[in-house]
């Protein structure tokens, strides 16, 4: 039994807002309790009149609605009302194709009857092209971060994505493939992961390191100096896991370049090295020992025969909920939700509470139930009814408030910033650039590229620590107030959104209000309508009327903060 | 709680203490408190630069050799100005030592890069439910905020990453630029101030339609940000960052000599930094972080440090301290010197030091503090703390707090309500203080 943290059960929920909280209990005896706490739920009654649907179905969904609703009147706190359709269409886009919806679908969704239309557009996202698009992106980044390292392909680590998103791999495999990669960079595009973690001579110290916290939610690094000061962690635990990746080389090749006469850099590969036994590291008192292969106590046999990158993965993706499945359901909840079930999401360990600890390992095991279905997991999380709800807080949930360090109870979805990739992604959208044409599908890649460039900002260590989303900075935000692409946007070049708007047949106020549900999704207010005019009244330019009101919704919080 | 606004402040300011949610005094203790300062401060510009060399540097190597051990490494002590001795490729700054000292018993117990990082900025260690401020935020939140001349943002970073606010909110975040001081985006591009006002207003009605929608405080700092973005587009205090209006000599002096200046790690990058962080300081910006990195050194260490880092490294320090000297600032501004951690006495394999925190030296100067002193010690082989007294970050800081006239006993709350003492409630050293 690997998951320490299962050990509360639901009626002990509060004590966990005392981050003093850091019982430690022995892995015996996790199972009764965790049996106790998955019983006491199924007995939970969910009245008719609270029940909410998004017109789908399925046994999970009310499991998470039940479970959540349960907590709300443990905690004696209400749930925000349901979001408005506009307000959940334009999160829905943003969560899961990685941009705002373009004005014609928002009109089209909005004046849809049909009272199962929410599943529906959750379904057409998932098969949208933009899906692809967006998990590649964001597991890109994760794998090989928002700047590509020496030695890396980002082509080719796009190109597995793409291929594991566009088919809906089962993510045992794609983790599976990720780990045990092997040869060219470009053929394999899965290897680019590990050539990440090989920029330093380290001993596959940051292999051990980042495959551990990215795909099993653990963070180890620190173990490998010493023992982890609060979570089980040992330091000869963190050498056996890395002994797994030992057998790994990388073989940069180069080439000569007709042109200049040099040799210049050519592809980069995977091979498999000899190495066997134990691997030696040092304690903090200078004494050095051994540590063989295993993996939480299973040990490998240690001599050359054994594949030992296979080992692990098949020891990774073992049983009925292994931590790769419970570190992706973690993900993917705060994904949706703003938080995950633990803060931060890849510290899945005894010193972190969990909020919902029977409904994360429920999550977890029908993951691996329905073969680690990555488009399944998401059905679930966005037709559940907490997701569904707005983003305002009432008086009778305001304390619910995980930004401040208290525990997430999920009464509302919290508001969180753009990526920057999702308001590059939108302001494309908004200013209707994806249909005009003008540049190629190269040129645009290129475009983006060198723009999200701007957003990055790395510390220069080992670690590649980065800082990606719009987060409010000065510096962002003259780029949004001056940048190129806004103003671009607000110009009125023929075939811009701005000109075929301006040009195009309706009142006053029909421009305006398109102007609002391009940019925000929604029609606006009674006062903004009449801010709006005023302006127009008080001007004897009214196309630059226009462009500032454009401009002042492209900068405006409420666009740029997903809610 | 009054809203009246003080004199002194302007109303924006004092607002912007309310929306960070971290009241520091009661409303009037807090304002007599600024009003009492306000005076003192502006005629006496306290700031501190800190110098942060990213990914930790060998200070067993710069400040703190061990010639007699089989740790030492390539590298020979040399007598100083000061009291103490430095590594022989630092004899610029060996000449200035008699205004810097260094906390040879600093013991930080994080040795990975982020961890490390959120310590040595914070003085905190990381947790999960907070997020704590870097101290280059707290100065612009304590002593930034009372500045009310001052257009652009109290915390400049130059050339490096960002660090969090934490709960003193977005607007005491840094100011990152690069090490040009080109800020892009910055002029309005031939768009008129009539056509700026106009936009900004139309902003304020969809932004303040959001910030009254009960999402958190998230809308009211982009709203925070996009005020002190439109200040600085206007101000005039942006020329601080155009360090390419300095003398030529000037220039030169602060990347090392020019004959040098190409073979040196970023091309002098490093001691053009520290020029723009003077000029931002004469401006009136009371905490500027200089970033300076390659310090990661797992191979190869004492090739790269003869030739590339130390050089440069060398050249700014030196150039920057005399500089201020001769303008009289050095009283005022004080100067740390810091990585995330340092690196281990033990030479391994490729010639490198890996992680260590255990026991490393911290430098520190000017801002009216002693120098030319070691304070504490460490053994014979760099491994252990030997002095009675060992260091944490909170100590550094209390010490800079100190120098620039924040009180220590000063608590700020987090967002869910605990208190926070400044610097985790470190003590300033007494040595340099005394």
């Amino acid at each position: 039994m690997v998951l320490g943290m299962t050990i509360m059960n639901l009626t002990g929920w509060r004590v966990l807002q005392s981050r003093f909280c850091r019982q430690a209990i022995t892995s015996g005896g996790i199972t009764s309790l965790v049996v106790a706490a998955t019983m006491a739920l199924t007995v939970v009654n969910v009245g008719a009149s609270e029940t909410f649907t998004t017109g789908s179905s399925d046994v999970i969904i009310q499991e998470i609605n039940s479970q959540i609703r349960q907590t709300w009147k443990d905690n004696e706190v209400e749930p925000s009302p349901v979001a408005d359709d506009a307000e959940w269409m334009r999160r829905v886009y943003l969560d899961i194709v990685g941009h705002i919806p373009a004005v014609e679908d928002v009109e089209k969704f909005l004046s849809d009857k049909d009272k199962a239309k929410r599943t529906k557009l959750i379904e057409r996202l998932l098969d949208d092209p933009g899906y692809t698009r967006n998990w590649t992106t964001i597991w890109t980044n994760l794998c090989i971060g928002q700047q590509t390292p020496r030695r890396v392909s980002r082509e080719g680590m796009q190109k597995f994505f793409r291929e594991a998103f566009g088919k809906n791999r089962p993510w045992k495999d794609v983790v599976s493939d990720l780990v045990t990669a092997e040869g060219h960079y470009e053929e394999n595009g899965a290897t680019n992961f590990l050539l990440a973690q090989m920029q330093d001579q380290d001993d596959g110290a940051q292999m051990t390191a980042k495959t551990t916290r990215l795909f099993m939610g653990m963070q180890v690094q620190c173990t490998q100096c010493h023992d982890h000061p609060f979570n089980d962690w040992k330091q000869d635990q963190f050498w056996q896991f890395n002994s797994f990746f030992r057998q790994t080389a990388k073989v940069d090749h180069r080439r000569f370049d007709q042109k200049t006469g040099r040799m210049v850099d050519d592809y980069s590969e995977i091979v498999e090295r000899n190495f066997s036994g134990p691997v030696y590291f040092e304690k903090r008192s200078g004494l050095m020992k051994v540590a063989y292969p295993a993996y939480f106590g299973t040990e490998v046999n240690p001599d050359e025969s054994t594949d030992r990158r296979k080992e692990l993965a098949r020891l990774m993706t073992a049983g009925d909920r292994p931590m790769i499945a419970v570190a992706y359901i973690n993900r993917l909840w705060a994904h949706f939700f703003g938080f995950g079930f633990t803060n931060p999401i890849d510290d899945i360990s005894t010193h972190i509470p969990v909020t919902h600890p029977a409904l994360f390992d429920r999550l977890g095991e029908e993951f691996v139930k329905s073969g680690y279905d990555c488009k399944q997991a998401m059905r679930w999380i966005a037709n559940s009814e907490p997701y569904n709800l707005t983003s305002r807080t009432t008086k009778k949930n305001a304390r619910d408030n995980p930004a401040i360090g208290e525990a997430a109870l999920f009464t509302h979805v919290y508001v969180k910033p753009m990526t920057a990739e999702q308001l590059y992604d939108s302001l494309i959208i908004a200013t209707n650039a994806h249909k005009s044409g003008r540049s190629g599908w190269e040129q645009a890649e290129a475009q983006r590229h060198t723009w999200l460039q701007k957003f990055v900002q790395t510390f220069g260590t080992d670690d590649g620590g980065e800082s990606s989303s719009f987060d409010g900075t000065i510096p962002q935000a003259l780029m949004m107030m001056n940048g190129p692409l806004v103003q671009d946007a607000v110009s009125v070049k023929a075939g811009s959104h701005l000109h075929e708007l301006l040009t195009g047949k309706g009142s006053e106020n029909q421009k305006i209000q398109r102007l609002y549900m391009t940019a925000l999704g929604r029609m606006p207010t009674r006062p903004e309508l009449g801010a709006a005019q005023k302006f127009l009244n008080n001007s004897h330019d009214p196309l630059t009327v226009y462009q500032d009101l454009f401009w002042a919704l492209l900068n405006s919080n409420e666009f740029i903060i997903n809610h | 709680m009054s809203l009246v606004t003080p004199s002194g402040m302007s109303r924006r300011h004092f607002m912007g203490h309310l929306a960070a949610g971290a009241a520091t005094l009661p409303a009037l203790d807090f304002i007599s408190h600024v009003k009492a300062n306000a005076a003192d401060l502006k005629r006496r510009q306290k700031a501190c630069i800190l110098m942060w060399m990213s990914g930790g540097p060998p200070s067993i190597d710069i400040w703190d050799l061990k010639p007699d051990s089989k740790n030492g490494g390539e590298f020979k002590p040399i007598n100083t100005k000061g009291d103490l001795q430095i590594s022989e490729h630092m004899p610029k700054t060996a000449q200035v030592m008699d205004n810097l000292s260094v906390i040879r018993a600093m013991s930080t117990r994080e040795a990975d890069h982020g961890r490390g990082r959120y310590y040595m900025h914070t003085s905190y260690v990381p947790t999960p439910t907070v997020v704590h401020p870097a101290f280059g935020s707290v100065v612009s939140y304590e002593v930034g905020s009372k500045r009310k001349d001052l257009e652009i943002p109290a915390f400049i970073s130059i050339g490096g990453g960002g660090s969090s606010p934490g709960f003193l909110g977005m607007t005491h975040s840094p100011f990152l630029v690069n090490g040009t001081g080109q800020i892009e985006n910055s002029d309005l591009g031939g768009l008129g101030l009539d056509r700026l006002d106009q936009r900004l207003r139309m902003l304020g009605t969809v932004e303040d339609n959001f910030i009254h929608s009960q999402r958190g405080e998230s809308g009211q700092a982009h709203k925070d940000v996009y005020v002190k973005a439109v200040n600085l587009m206007k101000s005039k205090q942006m020329d601080a960052f155009k360090i390419n209006d300095e003398k030529k000599e000037v220039l030169d002096a602060y990347s090392g000599a020019p004959a040098q200046g190409g073979m040196m790690g970023g091309g002098g990058q490093f001691g053009r930094s520290l020029l723009m962080a003077r000029r931002l300081v004469e401006a009136g910006v009371p905490f500027v972080e200089v970033d300076f990195g390659g310090w990661d050194l797992h191979a190869n260490v004492f090739q790269t440090l003869k030739t590339q880092r130390l050089p440069a490294l060398d050249a700014g320090i030196a150039a920057l301290t005399s500089d201020l000297k001769q303008r009289g600032m050095l009283n005022d501004v004080v100067l740390v010197w810091m990585g995330e951690f340092a690196r281990t006495p033990r030479i391994n394999q490729d010639v490198g030091r890996d992680h260590w925190a255990n026991s490393w030296s911290v430098m520190i100067g000017g801002g009216g503090l002693k120098g030319g002193m070691a304070i504490g010690e460490t053994d014979k082989d760099g491994i252990s703390v030997s002095s009675s007294k060992s260091y944490q970050p909170g100590d550094v800081w209390a010490t800079v707090a100190h120098a620039l006239g924040i009180p220590l006993d000063t608590v700020h709350k987090s967002k869910n309500g605990r208190p926070m003492k400044l610097a985790n409630g470190g003590t300033a050293i007494q040595e340099l203080i005394g």
